[in-house]
């Protein structure tokens, strides 16, 4: 039901908390936001979850195992992928090498086969090829398969981020800012792409400060404010939230 | 009308054929253009038996479409030996051997993106393992190779594992320092490598109890591996384990993220890079049939650099065509006695500030 759960997830750097006894649980097949002001502590949060920093204190359950500790590579594997802020893709290759990184840990392969190019070595790349093509269908890549990656436009580039994601075989996305600096059309795209993995039975986790986003797809919203959760709930019930509307606009004074 | 790889062998090798009639006469020239012949056409063969089928455009191999160019410059690297004089061979054979070191250390930098300045460290201990070996235990050639190679291996595994911990110019600080620390230990264990004075009296290879101490014999033994090394570095670039190493040299960060342990990659890369110049070592050692700590200085770590910055790294013609050029250049400018290192640094540095990305690399601008 729950695929994951953060108990008590504290993070200091230096003196200052990023994060602060956070706790709330993540829906299995669930479109779930984190919002918040800038320096908040959501990309704090992700990197904790998916392993780049360690927590200084707390718990994150995942399919009901701590892996708080767990290095980003096993986390992965163990089915929690990501896309970046700042796009990080491996720019000098292919558009379809990229999302065949992403394939890694899906299958094994050993120097000999590599070398002698045997006939399940064969078989073996081009069923990941297959797959990858199709992943790059889903965001509407596919076309693009030969072209290298640091040569498509912005929106392209965030939309092969989260083929890569996808093709790591993770069951939960995790989504930095996927519309940042997108136009109204590009963002109706992304939603879109997020719905189908949705569908596909993925759990997406967003990151997102377009409202019109986060309030039109999520099904449940987090929100943190200077590493503390204020809020938590369906959209409605954070938009009309008295402490989140505070943490975004300001008190109202009181003369 | 013949069509396809037969029509280009028969054409390539009579071309070949009457090129080289002047120079050897009817028969050799019949043998010539046979031999020709049947390479192209088993050239032709294993390239068809190993490319695979494609299926919606997504093959794993590039098709390889032969030019005239490409069947030109495979016979002029095949009878090369009948027409130059044996200095230029004996360079060649120079060359060969630096074309397997580039292409290891291209794993390392081009491929993974780690720099390494002390890659002369493992042609230094390729050589002196054979040297050793084959001096001290009478150890032939072939069955000395594995064990030039594996050591080299294991050297860069051992340095790798904490020397990899570090990165960008802190691990070629390190590497630098291992390069250094080899050449010293090679220079005062006299027990072992006789120090400065070197090894010497060792053998060249022999096969079938017939020594390949002629020149040319070398020079095809010497071919032999090169078309080894790349055909063993290109198929592994086209793997798994190839694209962990670039994504690795591209963004480590988005690496790790996407499932891959990047330090036993880096680890990987080192050890595979490493065991080239084992290869390279070995003949080396065995075509000047001498070894001394001289020839392995950071000087010559800086050279194979050079070499693989100047042809294009991350590439596998890149390597070979900057090998080619630094060994060879030297000799060209040869006349010019001291001024020739100056015309060396000269052509590095335009080449640096006019195509950083060697001669044969691409780069998104």
């Amino acid at each position: 039901m729950f695929i994951i759960e953060f108990k008590g997830l504290t993070k200091y750097f230096g003196g200052l908390a990023a994060l602060e006894e956070v706790s709330f649980r993540i829906k299995e097949n669930s479109i779930f936001s984190v919002i918040g002001p800038n320096g908040a502590g959501k990309t704090t949060l992700f990197n904790c979850l998916t392993g780049l920093t360690k927590p200084t204190r707390g718990e994150i359950y995942y399919k009901g195992n701590n892996i708080v500790g767990f290095p980003p590579h096993k986390i992965t594997k163990a089915g929690i992928a990501r896309t970046f802020q700042n796009i990080r893709l491996f720019k000098e290759m292919t558009v379809l090498d990229n999302v065949l990184v992403g394939h890694h840990s899906c299958y094994s392969q050993n120097l000999l086969s590599s070398l002698l190019r045997t006939g399940t070595f064969k078989k073996q790349e081009e069923e990941i090829r297959q797959k990858a093509y199709e992943y790059l269908e889903l965001v509407g890549l596919h076309e693009e398969y030969q072209r290298l990656a640091g040569e498509l436009p912005y929106g392209s580039q965030r939309r092969l981020e989260i083929a890569r994601a996808l093709a790591t075989g993770a069951s939960v996305i995790l989504l930095d800012e996927p519309t940042a600096g997108m136009n109204p059309q590009e963002t109706e795209e992304m939603m879109e792409i997020m719905r189908r993995l949705k569908e596909i039975g993925k759990t997406v986790v967003l990151i997102e400060h377009d409202m019109k986003v986060v309030m039109g797809i999520s099904e449940w919203i987090v929100v943190l404010d200077h590493g503390v959760k204020i809020s938590e709930g369906p959209p409605d019930v954070v938009k009309n939230d008295p402490l989140v509307i505070e943490a975004y606009l300001g008190k109202e004074i009181h003369a | 009308m013949l069509k396809g790889p037969l029509y280009i062998s028969i054409f390539t090798s009579l071309w070949f054929g009457i090129l080289s009639l002047p120079f050897t006469g009817i028969l050799k020239a019949l043998f010539i253009s046979g031999s020709i012949f049947i390479l192209l056409l088993l050239w032709h063969f294993l390239k068809s038996a190993f490319s695979l089928k494609p299926s919606i455009g997504l093959r794993i191999s590039i098709p390889f479409k032969p030019s005239t160019i490409t069947f030109s410059a495979i016979g002029l690297i095949i009878f090369l030996p009948f027409i130059v004089s044996s200095y230029i061979i004996d360079t060649l054979v120079l060359a060969g051997i630096y074309i397997i070191l580039s292409l290891g250390l291209n794993i390392m930098i081009g491929y993974t993106g780690l720099l390494n300045l002390g890659y002369a460290a493992f042609y230094a201990i390729g050589a002196y393992t054979y040297a050793i070996f084959n001096t001290k235990l009478h150890l032939g050639f072939w069955e000395a190779l594995p064990i030039s190679m594996f050591l080299s291996g294991l050297a860069g595994f051992l340095l790798g594992i904490p020397a990899l911990r570090l990165r960008g110019d802190y691990l070629a600080i390190v590497t630098l320092g291992f390069g250094e620390i080899t050449r010293i230990v090679l220079n005062n264990w006299i027990s072992l490598t006789n120090g400065p004075n070197g090894i010497t009296g060792i053998e060249r290879p022999s096969l079938a109890g017939y020594e390949l101490s002629g020149v040319i014999e070398y020079y095809y033994t010497v071919l032999i591996f090169v078309i080894l090394t790349i055909f063993f570095i290109k198929r592994l670039i086209k793997s798994k384990a190839g694209r962990a190493w670039m994504s690795i040299r591209e963004d480590e960060v988005a690496a790790t993220a996407m499932g891959i342990n990047t330090f036993l990659y880096k680890l990987y890369a080192f050890s595979f890079g490493a065991l080239w110049a084992g290869l390279a070592g070995q003949l080396f050692a065995a075509k000047m049939r001498f070894v001394s700590p001289e020839s392995f200085t950071f000087f010559e770590s800086v050279m194979i650099v050079a070499m693989v910055i100047l042809g294009g790294q991350g590439t596998i013609a890149g390597p070979v065509i900057g090998s080619i050029i630094l060994v060879l250049l030297p000799e060209v400018l040869r006349e010019f006695q001291q001024y020739r290192m100056i015309f060396l640094g000269a052509g590095l540095i335009f080449m640096m500030i006019f195509r950083p990305q060697g001669i044969v690399g691409k780069r998104i601008s």
